[in-house]
């Protein structure tokens, strides 16, 4: 390893959406692949319909579980709007990875706040690449709308130079047995063509 | 040697178990939890949770005394609640060995206030560790009860929420074999604090203070670093990281012992490097007594008080002309609020107590989320256990203005915390506050814990199960009423009646928390509702559930509709709230679809 730099994966969205589960197996996946690893997350509230982020952050050595303002190289939102929210923790040059799914916030939901227009649109006129993902409906195509975080992950691998198999052997040992094949499908359908 | 990913609270779990310490006591409060929950489950320990902070500690107290090397678990917070004992178990030592580990919550992702706990340290002259990532918490809790047996005091372990809730990799050590050392072995000159003892022990203390200080100047986990010698940066704690993060070759003096400090090697280091900036979190702890030393060192006057820091914080304070990242969307983007879940029980019960239009004083658990908009359910909330002692104060003072408009609610878990010596006092006493106990058959905030209301332990075991009427009665109230909150009607005529009457009453507001499973609730079809009937009144969105949502544009003939209420079926549980709610009967449910 000649890089010696520490990179930073933000993993942003709602509760429930399964943000710290994709984000603990990318930790693994980082950490069998022979990097140091660190990673922050926000419990408590997370199964009450807040925000959910979390930080994940390898290289040779890691001293902070989060990453400063502006040092992001990958956001990875799990939902529509939530993206928005975290592109101060993001340099201009990062990538970002969306999940087209929309949560309303409450007050959305209540007619008192608007949902964002063209989320996409503005993301792409900011940022060089922005990969947007369906995963609710492709997790479905795999069988479990709960997969769609390990869809979203198989988007991740496509920009990360970590072998496929590591991926593959820490999402067997994530999830019972009879899950594993669903998930694998997942993860496959969601690297990109 | 096996290398495994945990978080800061499974890695402490593990350092107690391969220190070979069987035994620990416990209140959940976040950011600790995990720690006990993870220890309850290594083979041949014994855990519990206790009703509060304070009786956990003097469980681990007394068995301390009785030779064994002993844990109590809690958040910041919780220490003051156990701050009483904590402070004479100063003096009188222990037998076996006694660690207690206060979880900080600097930014208060989770809590009332963030006091720093190292000042209990200073206060109470009990040694304290502060690890900066999980590694290190692994490691320092064994050092933890290490130095608690060598120098026969109670020691402290610091965790703050990142290092508690941050994930990385920790090497895993073979476990220690446990030693049994209890014994019944009697020193009451030692551990009777009557006066002429605790006078002897006293100046005990101040000797241990010095041995200890002494410790401190040659303690391996206070580490000087030289790098570059122009820029010497004090810190200790996860604020180590990122410093180190953003500025990797300025020296460091990075202490893993916050309590004594070791007022040599401060020096030393203070001569080998030319600018020192003190990095920490909250209070100028170290600041302050490093400066009493005759140091000069920049701290406060450039680092935040308030609020945890990250890498970036840091690099600002320190290089104050940089700019701050900026996010490119300059819009305000809708907040996402916590929020009580769809078909929690706590839902029914402020929508109910809100038509009472009462003051409320809240406590602390789920139903704290109640304070929000719409529902606005709370109208004062201090710490665990106060909404009872504050509503009777309030009820006293205000005489007649405040009869039938002065509330208390308060969780089960809670009431059983800190609840029953005031709800004692009200009967004592006698105001006419209404005390609701909103009885969720578990600790829901932090998790589904244990208590002692719920027939069963930590370890799983069935056991006494409280029984919340008959402890009430016993308490001295006699106006108890028990209600289901589902029905929102007879809720309401309850509190309306309750809050009529003259003295102290209580309801007790009894339906499990919807996300426990012994509950066992049958699944329940979702609402429907049907669009014929819905006039768009938007009286079930006031009730803030996240599965109702407002669909604009849906009009209809002869009505001034401008849209319907919509229903997620993917959350709805099926409680039947909003079809209580519903003047027009437009919602339904409990009932199947017809296919």
């Amino acid at each position: 390893m000649i890089d010696s730099k520490v990179h930073s994966i933000l993993f942003v969205g709602v509760g429930g959406q399964g943000i710290i589960r994709a984000s603990d197996i990318t930790c693994e996946v980082m950490m069998e692949a022979g990097f140091d690893v660190k990673k922050s997350e926000v419990h408590g509230m997370a199964q009450r319909g807040g925000c959910v982020n979390s930080d994940v952050r390898y290289g040779p050595k890691v001293y902070s579980p989060l990453a400063a303002a502006g040092s992001g190289e990958i956001l990875i939102s799990f939902e529509k709007m939530e993206a928005l929210r975290y592109l101060k923790f993001i340099s201009k040059d990062a990538s970002i990875i969306l999940n087209t799914e929309e949560i309303y916030p409450p007050a959305v939901n209540m007619g008192a706040a608007q949902y964002p227009d063209d989320v996409i649109g503005f993301l792409e006129n900011h940022y060089e690449k922005v990969i947007a993902v369906d995963a609710v409906s492709i997790a479905q195509k795999a069988g479990n709308v709960k997969a769609a975080n390990v869809v979203l992950l198989g988007t991740l691998s496509s920009l990360m130079d970590i072998q496929h198999s590591i991926w593959e052997s820490v999402i067997r040992k994530s999830f019972p047995q009879k899950l594993v094949k669903l998930n694998l499908e997942a993860f496959q359908m969601g690297i990109p063509a | 040697m096996k290398k495994v990913l945990m978080s800061g609270n499974e890695a402490i779990a593990r350092g107690v178990y391969e220190a070979g310490v069987r035994f620990a006591a416990a209140y959940p409060g976040t950011p600790s939890t995990e720690i006990m929950e993870q220890f309850a489950r290594y083979d041949g320990v014994y855990a519990e949770w206790a009703p509060n902070e304070k009786v956990a500690v003097e469980v681990a107290i007394g068995a301390a005394l009785g030779g064994a090397r002993a844990l109590a678990v809690m958040k910041h917070v919780g220490v003051n609640v156990a701050a009483d004992p904590i402070f004479t178990v100063s003096y009188t030592g222990i037998a076996g060995a006694l660690v207690i580990i206060s979880a900080d919550d600097p930014s208060m992702h989770s809590s009332q206030n963030e006091q720093d706990n190292r000042n209990y340290a200073k206060f109470a002259k009990i040694p304290m560790l502060e690890p900066a990532d999980p590694q290190e918490a692994k490691e320092y809790v064994k050092l933890a009860f290490a130095l608690s047996e060598q120098f026969d005091t109670p020691v402290f372990l610091r965790s703050t929420t990142r290092v508690s809730h941050s994930k990385s990799v920790v090497v895993l050590n073979e476990p220690q074999i446990p030693e049994n050392k209890t014994t019944l072995a009697h020193n009451a000159e030692k551990y009777v604090m009557v006066p002429i003892n605790a006078r002897t022990r006293r100046v005990e203390v101040e000797k241990r203070q010095k041995a200890l200080l002494s410790f401190a100047e040659t303690f391996p986990e206070n580490k000087i670093e030289i790098n570059n010698p122009e820029v010497g940066i004090i810190t200790a704690g996860m604020p180590y990281n990122y410093a180190k993060d953003v500025f990797p070759d300025f020296s460091y003096l990075k202490l893993g012992m916050v309590y004594p400090l070791p007022e040599k090697m401060i020096r030393k280091f203070a001569s080998q490097v030319k600018k020192i900036y003190v990095v920490e979190e909250l209070d100028p702890y170290l600041e302050e007594q490093i400066k009493a030393l005759g140091i000069q060192v920049t701290g406060k006057d450039i680092f935040p008080y308030t609020n945890e820091f990250d890498p970036g914080i840091i690099k600002n304070a320190i290089h104050s002309n940089l700019h701050n990242a900026v996010s490119p969307y300059k819009e305000s983007l809708a907040h996402r609020p916590p929020n009580l879940c769809p078909g929690c029980p706590h839902r029914a019960l402020f929508f109910a107590l809100k038509k009472s239009k009462a003051y409320v004083h809240g406590d602390i658990g789920c139903y704290t989320l109640s304070y929000l908009k719409p529902l606005e359910g709370l109208h004062s909330c201090i710490c665990m256990g106060a909404s009872i002692g504050m509503a009777h104060g309030m009820s006293k003072a205000l005489k007649e203005k405040g009869k039938g408009k002065i509330v208390g609610v308060i969780g089960d878990s809670t009431f059983l915390h800190s609840g029953i010596t005031s709800l004692l006092n009200m009967a004592y006493n006698q105001s006419d506050a209404l005390i609701i106990i909103l009885d969720n058959s578990t600790t829901a905030m932090t998790g589904m814990q244990e208590h002692p209301g719920t027939g069963y332990t930590l370890m799983g075991k069935e056991t006494k199960k409280v029984n919340l009427t008959v402890l009430v009665s016993a308490l001295g109230i006699e106006n108890i009423r028990v209600i289901n909150p589902y029905n929102i009607e007879e809720t309401q005529i309850a509190i309306k009646e309750e809050l009529a009457r003259s003295g102290p009453s209580v309801i007790i507001s009894q339906s499990p928390c919807i996300l426990f499973k012994r509950a066992n609730r049958k699944p329940v079809p979702p609402a429907e509702i049907d669009l014929d009937k819905c006039e768009g009144c938007k009286v079930c969105l006031t009730l803030n559930c996240p599965s109702i949502s407002w669909k604009e544009g849906i009009t209809k003939e002869n009505s001034k509709r401008k849209g319907v209420a919509f229903v997620d079926e993917t959350y709805c549980v099926g409680c039947g709230l909003c079809a209580q709610v519903c003047k027009f009967d437009a919602i339904s449910y409990g009932k199947r679809k017809h296919q």
